[in-house]
């Protein structure tokens, strides 16, 4: 009997220890390019290229000096980048407030057949909008101008489900109460729903940032002038700039990386919340 | 009491809430519906913005006719496989592990969660000099394995070509798989969005009740069986939900592929246009060529197949599992 019991437990602990391998494995790989990146971003020119050691031998703090210098635009990109993302982030939120509200809470002919309009531009490929939002932005006189980087983006069907569903979790009762003390809608909205809904709203202002923070294809598109680069095509053209100088473009990166790591590891805890309730339905 | 007020409730229409929905429909009417429409007329059209002419169909029957198109076609289609069952087979391996209670489960969800926020340009300028042939950490693993270094992201030539050669094997040309380059992105994108998977793969997993586990092991199922007859089909609706996501989001790939084209130093879609996808054709139509109207084509032609393909899964899959919505 101790015997066997024994064995059990032996059994019990390798196998806990061969699933912490592989999920440390699975860290691993995850953090490596990273660590890496980090590590390269501080050699010198002779030591990078070389990859015969994984540490430098020289921790060279000059490199990011040197790489913000020569970027020369950075602090204009960043610029640029934080007010895009943060202005779309608040249009967003403020459009898919008002009609998460109103498809979760009111009633009215043809919400549904909207709703479902609505659900079907989820499934539009972005490529397919590109083309024409282009010449519309040309029409507008729009290219070069911060309109085209954020007024395009200011809606999204993403948050207003995501809102929507969190709305429609809120127990009617709530609103038959606010009713009879002659509340309004938006009232309702602004002073009970929104406080009650937090954890979304963070979730779809964290990917509306994140998204913007991180787009490519459209700032490329539509900006011409280096001045009106956000990062992200910032950091693509210096690419060339930087030639073989592959330090300071790692350090260019980390620059760019560095304050959308410190977002995440703040406030992970609704990104992942915010992930996984909308994988699994409402 | 409760009836009778909510059926009060449902004769009244609020007819503000079309101001509330206002805004929304506005931006996305403007910006995302109606290009739509518009995509389909420019792409019948052709020459420069201000002088179209109309061509009827003739940039469909010209992609159609095009190698080109079909290598693109073809590429996407590679690319979408390798990332989309790899992320989900390793999503779904490793949300089932931490699904187990494992200490520090949040600590490795956060960890493995990270690349997902990361920009692809950041992202894909360290992966590039990963996959750096010459000073990469890729070849220096391999080396330490005693495989000769590849070339990564600068080869064009099929993985099962290159396996072959290793064997002194001729590969008939159909049977070259997609290039190295190729396999080097998708594997970048694995790296990228798997830990998204993992996360809704273990929200998924938190939902199914945990009686349902104990009963079954009280009826003597083992661990195998309880992931292939309670688990797996508990977790199909999950499952379902990240297949359709991944279809859509692979074959809309264009940041990754973008990005390690210009951090490898490739022309776009290089080497030998094996990593050109649809969505790289015709970005490069567009940019490069300004050819509005059959890079609207190749877009509507996407479209379609996104649409037909998200269609097929509902239809296969989606009525074996549970409804999303």
């Amino acid at each position: 009997m101790t015997v066997a019991f024994r064995r059990d437990r032996l059994i019990h602990i390798l196998k806990r220890l061969l699933l912490h391998l592989v999920l440390l494995i699975g860290a691993f790989f995850a953090l490596f390019p990273f660590i890496w990146m980090v590590l390269t971003s501080l050699k010198s020119y002779i030591e990078a290229s070389a990859a015969q050691s994984l540490l430098p031998t020289n921790w060279l703090f000059s490199n990011y000096l040197q790489a913000w210098n020569q970027v020369g635009l950075f602090p204009r990109y960043f610029e640029n980048t934080i007010f895009m993302a943060v202005t779309t982030t608040l249009g967003v939120l403020i459009t898919s407030s008002l009609a998460g509200y109103a498809f979760a809470c009111m009633r009215f002919p043809g919400r549904e057949a909207l709703f479902i309009i609505l659900l079907s531009t989820m499934m539009v490929p972005f490529e397919v909008t590109l083309i024409p939002n282009f010449i519309l932005m040309r029409d507008l006189h729009w290219i070069d101008r911060y309109e085209a980087l954020i007024i395009p983006w200011t809606a999204s069907a993403f948050s207003i489900f995501l809102l929507r569903q969190f709305f429609k979790a809120i127990p009617s009762e709530l609103f038959d109460a606010a009713v009879l003390d002659g509340c309004t809608h938006f009232q309702f909205l602004w002073n009970i729903v929104l406080p009650l809904s937090k954890p979304a709203l963070i979730a779809s202002a964290l990917f509306t940032f994140l998204g913007s923070w991180n787009s490519l294809m459209w700032p490329l598109l539509v900006t011409n002038n280096p001045v009106m680069r956000p990062l992200q095509v910032g950091i693509t053209s210096f690419i060339t700039d930087a030639g073989t100088e592959v330090q300071y473009l790692l350090a260019a990166v980390t620059i760019s990386i560095i304050p959308v790591i410190l977002i995440y590891f703040f406030l992970q805890r609704w990104f992942i919340e915010g992930v996984a309730r909308v994988g699994i339905r409402g | 009491m409760v009836a009778s007020r909510s059926t009060r409730r449902s004769h009244h229409i609020d007819w503000t809430a079309y101001l509330y929905i206002l805004p929304a429909f506005v931006i996305l009417g403007l910006f995302h519906i109606f290009p739509v429409f518009y995509a389909i007329d420019i792409s019948l059209n052709t020459g420069p913005i201000n002088k179209f002419k109309f061509v009827g169909l003739q940039n469909y029957l010209r992609a159609l006719a095009t190698p080109d198109f079909w290598t693109a076609l073809s590429n996407t289609f590679s690319f979408a496989l390798m990332t989309i069952v790899s992320a989900i087979g390793l999503g779904l391996l490793f949300a089932y592990l931490l699904y187990q209670g494992v200490r520090g489960q949040s600590f490795y969800r956060t960890v493995y969660f990270l690349p997902y926020v990361l920009s692809t340009v950041g992202s894909s300028i360290v992966w590039a000099w990963v996959f750096d042939p010459s000073s990469g950490l890729a070849n220096l693993a391999l080396k330490t394995v005693g495989v000769p270094p590849l070339r990564w992201l600068i080869e064009p030539m099929g993985v099962f070509q290159l396996i072959g050669r290793q064997f002194n094997i001729s590969v008939p040309v159909w049977m070259h798989g997609p290039s190295l380059a190729l396999v080097a992105i998708a594997i970048f994108t694995v790296w990228q969005t798997v830990g998204y998977n993992i996360v809704i793969f273990m929200a998924g997993l938190t939902n199914i009740p945990g009686e349902i586990y104990e009963a079954a092991r009280l009826d003597g199922a083992d661990s195998f069986q309880l992931f292939r007859f309670m688990t797996f089909p508990l977790l199909s609706p999950t499952l379902f939900f990240v297949l359709v996501i991944s279809v859509i989001g692979s074959f809309q790939s264009f940041n990754q592929i973008y990005s390690m084209n210009v951090a490898a130093a490739q022309t776009l879609g290089g080497p030998l246009g094996t990593t050109y996808t649809m969505t790289v054709y015709m970005f490069d139509q567009l940019y490069t060529y300004s050819n509005y109207g059959y890079a609207s084509a190749i877009a509507v032609l996407l479209s379609g197949l996104i649409l037909i393909l998200t269609l097929v899964n509902f239809r296969l899959v989606g009525s074996r599992t549970e409804a999303i919505e």
